[in-house]
């Protein structure tokens, strides 16, 4: 190959690596707020798969265009272009290349992957065995995944994995069709609201009451299916005070829509006052759109079919 | 050599009732040609009705209130729309043109077992009747979504045995059976009939991509047709395969669900993989690139997709190291795939282009696979799954493929060899309208779901939060521009089929045994069966495919 393309090559693919690596900063404007150490982790990785995209995007289309633009056939030019069929070297480099990256991508995920100590379902099986026995994958982030500048009063949750001093907060999730409850065993109290305290490792107990549904907050960038008749043991780290909200994300039937609540974090003293203020307060009925929904004439153009009816709407202490 | 059935059917058959009568295409033919038309009009009467079903859904999401139709109307048409165009639509129009020209490729005079053909043919009808007679039973079509996952879909409010999801899973079975007679059928025909000369290495990219897909299918739908019956006979009878309540296990049936349907994307991809692969060669007048690989990867691409299904259930309650193995698994697609998208770029790179409708959808369809190709490899990464699992992301990543790349593709193909079935040439300017349309109106739909599903947008909402509002208007609007899109191209197809200029025997100067017989060929195809002599991609080298006699 001649020098002046050589030089040619190398000046478009330092544009592409700059425009990609432009994009990859990009990226984490997309995405929610990062209220749980979990999100920074998913949004470098996202970030990162993204910059490596944008480059392979970015050429192969890039090329393309390119001859759509400079290789057209003359009008009347019924000739045929040059006979070339392949050529072994190209073709063992654009199978070898991807072949890395795929390791790469890979791996970088899975360090992520661990990173996160996401619960899969084996330890979701383990909810009754003691704290003690729990499995490596449920320790907490440790410094180096960039959450220790995000949250400075870490300092509750232990970065040792081995040790038995984390401070879990143990919160019991009750789905069902459309409603989410919360209890909080410690005080014994309920709540259509999701509060918790920041900077905590927050352990969920969930479990569904009649269909699947999932547990998500795309602020904190975490997701866990709930399954009738399996205790789902669920963890993450919320680092950012304010409010979020909740969905469920596997399709639950009719209402699936209004399967929504509320997060709130907030710092340990807010949650332990409001801790206490709602177990003063008596259980009652909470609003349930689903319910209200069921019991009004469907207002919409087109009516509906006879529906599964919601189940009933939740008597709790505290409720928005 | 390895023709073996064709040599007895030769010879004097006589030529039987001419081609221009419409009546064939409504009665049991066994010509595979007739059978291909037929695949492929049924399957658009279909898109259209499932284009229908995604018209009303962009129509209550250009609001974030639930306010067109009832939440219940709105989950029957997302599980309809998924339904029609799955079932209805890309699957019986890649069974038509394969249907159409894998006989014509190969140089046999028709499918190994014609009678076998047109029965899985009429399978399609009755399960599309069936599916759109759901909509009069009480408590309406099935609502659980295209999964149609356990228990929602155990659910049966009305209490009726004859209900919406029953008649569902009935067609899906209906649909099942008949695609496991098209995929015993294609495998046959392939191995067996190819004509003397023709060598593996020597059959059209095409042929190898329907083999590819259709031995998924040979592995694959006996186990969605089995999880569909375990799901019926739940439903029905009162078994407990799935039900929790009764200790079965609902995830059992998303295993049994996905180790099909993921296969089937790529059972659905493939022959566009091969449409690609005829077209850019003839609209570069270069031979394909890297012919032996592209083939071959068809292959792996087929082998590697029997082991990634589990990449739909990372917060299913997998346990982790199959979360891992399948992450694995699912990025290696993306070797094989890579090699074919190299290989198209490089034949298109430094070719004599001329943009016709067809190269024009190739092209375009490419780049939007391209682009569905990255944000595949973002989901196949489990950390970033979890979040978008269920999103919006996932929505616009498959649609992407499913609209962007194969309806875009089966558009190439329809334009490409719409002179070849009819003989009659199709209108450029009203083809390229289409095209703009539909590429135009592709990006505004479905761009638009990449940023709310990294919001956090969920997929099958009736409602969503008002912060979602901007880009569902977009890509609304996108949806609309894809309805618009159709109508030029109806017209022109019902146009030029009627008035339009009569076709040459090869419009395209293209290389390929279909394009040495008449526009459109005669009834047994080959008056006398071609011996093949060349690969099949012999642009600019000016050699002869077949022996001269």
């Amino acid at each position: 190959m001649k020098i002046r393309n050589i030089l040619i090559l190398s000046a478009i693919a330092i544009l592409l690596a700059a425009v990609s690596l432009w994009i990859g900063q990009w990226t984490y404007s997309w995405m929610p707020p990062q209220a749980a150490a979990e999100s920074h982790l998913v949004d470098k990785l996202f970030s990162f798969l993204i910059t490596l995209g944008a480059f392979i995007f970015l050429g192969v289309t890039g090329t393309l265009i390119y001859s759509a633009i400079f290789h057209r056939a003359e009008q009347y030019d019924t000739s045929d272009g040059p006979p070339i069929e392949g050529n072994i070297t190209l073709e063992i480099v654009w199978t070898a290349i991807p072949v890395l990256l795929v390791f790469w991508i890979a791996t970088y995920s899975y360090q992520i992957y661990e990173q996160m100590g996401i619960q899969g379902p084996m330890e979701a099986m383990h909810i009754h065995i003691p704290i003690g026995m729990r499995s490596a994958s449920a320790a907490p982030i440790n410094g180096d995944a960039g959450i220790v500048s995000a949250s400075p009063t870490s300092s509750i949750v232990s970065t040792d994995a081995t040790s038995n001093v984390i401070a879990f907060e143990d919160i019991e999730v009750n789905a069902k069709q459309w409603a989410w409850v919360f209890r909080y065993p410690e005080k014994g109290i309920t709540s259509t609201e999701l509060h918790l305290p920041v900077n905590h490792r927050i352990r969920l107990a969930m479990q569904s009451e009649d269909v699947l549904h999932g547990f998500y907050i795309p602020a904190f960038r975490v997701k866990q299916d709930i399954i009738p008749n399996r205790n789902i043991d669920f963890e993450f780290t919320p680092i950012r005070i304010g409010k979020y909200e909740l969905t469920d994300s596997e399709f639950s039937g009719t209402y699936f829509a209004t399967m929504r609540a509320n997060v709130v974090v907030e710092s340990p003293e807010d949650y332990k006052k409001w801790l206490a203020e709602a177990a003063n307060r008596k259980p009652c009925t909470a609003n349930n759109q689903a319910a209200s929904e069921y019991a009004q004439e469907s207002k919409e153009l087109i009516k509906g079919w006879v529906t599964v009816a919601p189940a009933q709407a939740p008597v709790v202490n505290y409720s928005n | 050599m390895t023709n073996i059935s064709v040599e007895d059917i030769t010879g004097d058959a006589p030529q039987q009732e001419p081609r221009t009568d419409w009546k064939q295409y409504f009665s049991f033919s066994t010509d595979h040609k007739v059978i291909g038309i037929q695949y492929i009009v049924t399957a658009f009467i279909l898109f259209l009705v499932g284009g229908i079903f995604a018209m009303i859904i962009r129509g209550e999401l250009i609001t974030p209130e639930s306010d067109l139709v009832d939440r219940s109307v709105y989950n029957a048409m997302f599980t309809m729309h998924g339904t029609v165009m799955l079932f209805g639509w890309t699957f019986p129009i890649l069974t038509g043109f394969a249907n159409y020209f894998v006989p014509l490729m190969i140089g046999a005079r028709d499918m190994a077992f014609p009678r076998l053909n047109a029965v899985a043919f009429w399978m399609i009808p009755i399960a599309a009747i069936l599916l759109m007679a759901s909509f009069f039973v009480p408590g309406g079509p099935a609502q659980a979504g295209w999964w149609s996952y356990p228990p929602v879909s155990l659910q049966n409010p009305t209490g009726n045995l004859i209900n919406g999801e029953v008649i569902w899973l009935l067609a899906v079975a209906i649909s099942g059976v008949s695609s496991i007679m098209g995929a015993i059928n294609f495998v046959t025909t392939i191995v067996k009939m190819r004509a003397p000369g023709m060598t593996f290495f020597r059959t059209p990219i095409f042929v190898w991509n329907v083999f590819s897909a259709q031995i998924i299918q040979l592995f694959g739908l006996p186990v969605l047709t089995a999880g569909a019956v375990m799901l019926l006979l739940d439903l029905t009878v009162g078994t407990s395969f799935f039900d929790p309540t009764k200790g079965g296990d609902p995830v059992l049936f998303q295993h049994f669900f996905w180790f099909y349907s993921h296969p089937a994307v790529y059972v659905i991809i493939l022959p566009v993989f091969g449409v690609f692969s005829e077209i850019f060669p003839v609209f570069a007048r270069k031979p394909l690139f890297g012919y032996k690989i592209v083939a071959i990867s068809s292959l792996l691409i087929a082998g590697v997709s029997g082991i990634v299904w589990v990449h739909h259930l990372y917060v299913s309650g997998t346990p982790g190291w199959m979360r891992l193995f399948f992450m694995l698994t699912t990025m290696f697609v993306s070797v094989p795939t890579g090699i074919k998208v190299f290989a198209w770029t490089a034949t298109i790179w430094g070719g004599k282009l001329r943009f016709d409708t067809p190269m024009l959808f190739a092209f375009g369809a490419l780049i939007l696979f391209v682009f569905a190709g990255i944000t595949g490899i973002t989901l196949s990464s489990v950390p970033i799954d979890v979040h978008v699992n269920n999103t919006y992301y996932v929505v616009g990543h498959f649609h992407y493929v499913l609209y962007g790349t194969v309806t875009m593709g089966m558009f190439a193909a329809i334009y490409f060899w719409f002179p070849k079935m009819t003989g009659r040439m199709y209108y450029e300017g009203l083809g390229k309208l289409h095209f703009w349309l539909a590429f135009i109106g592709t990006n505004l739909n479905f761009f638009p779901m990449h940023p709310l599903g990294l919001q956090g947008m969920l997929r099958r909402v009736s409602s969503y939060a008002p912060e979602y509002e901007f880009w569902n208007i977009i890509a609304s609007i996108g949806g609309f521009l894809l309805g618009v899109s159709t109508l030029p191209f109806i017209l022109n197809m019902i146009g030029s089929w009627i008035h339009g200029e009569q076709a040459p025997k090869n419009p395209w100067r293209a290389i390929g045994l279909e394009w040495l017989v008449a526009s459109p060929p005669p009834v047994e195809n080959f008056e006398e069966i071609p011996v093949v002599v060349s690969e099949p991609y012999g642009y600019g080298k000016s050699e002869p495919l077949v022996a001269e006699h």
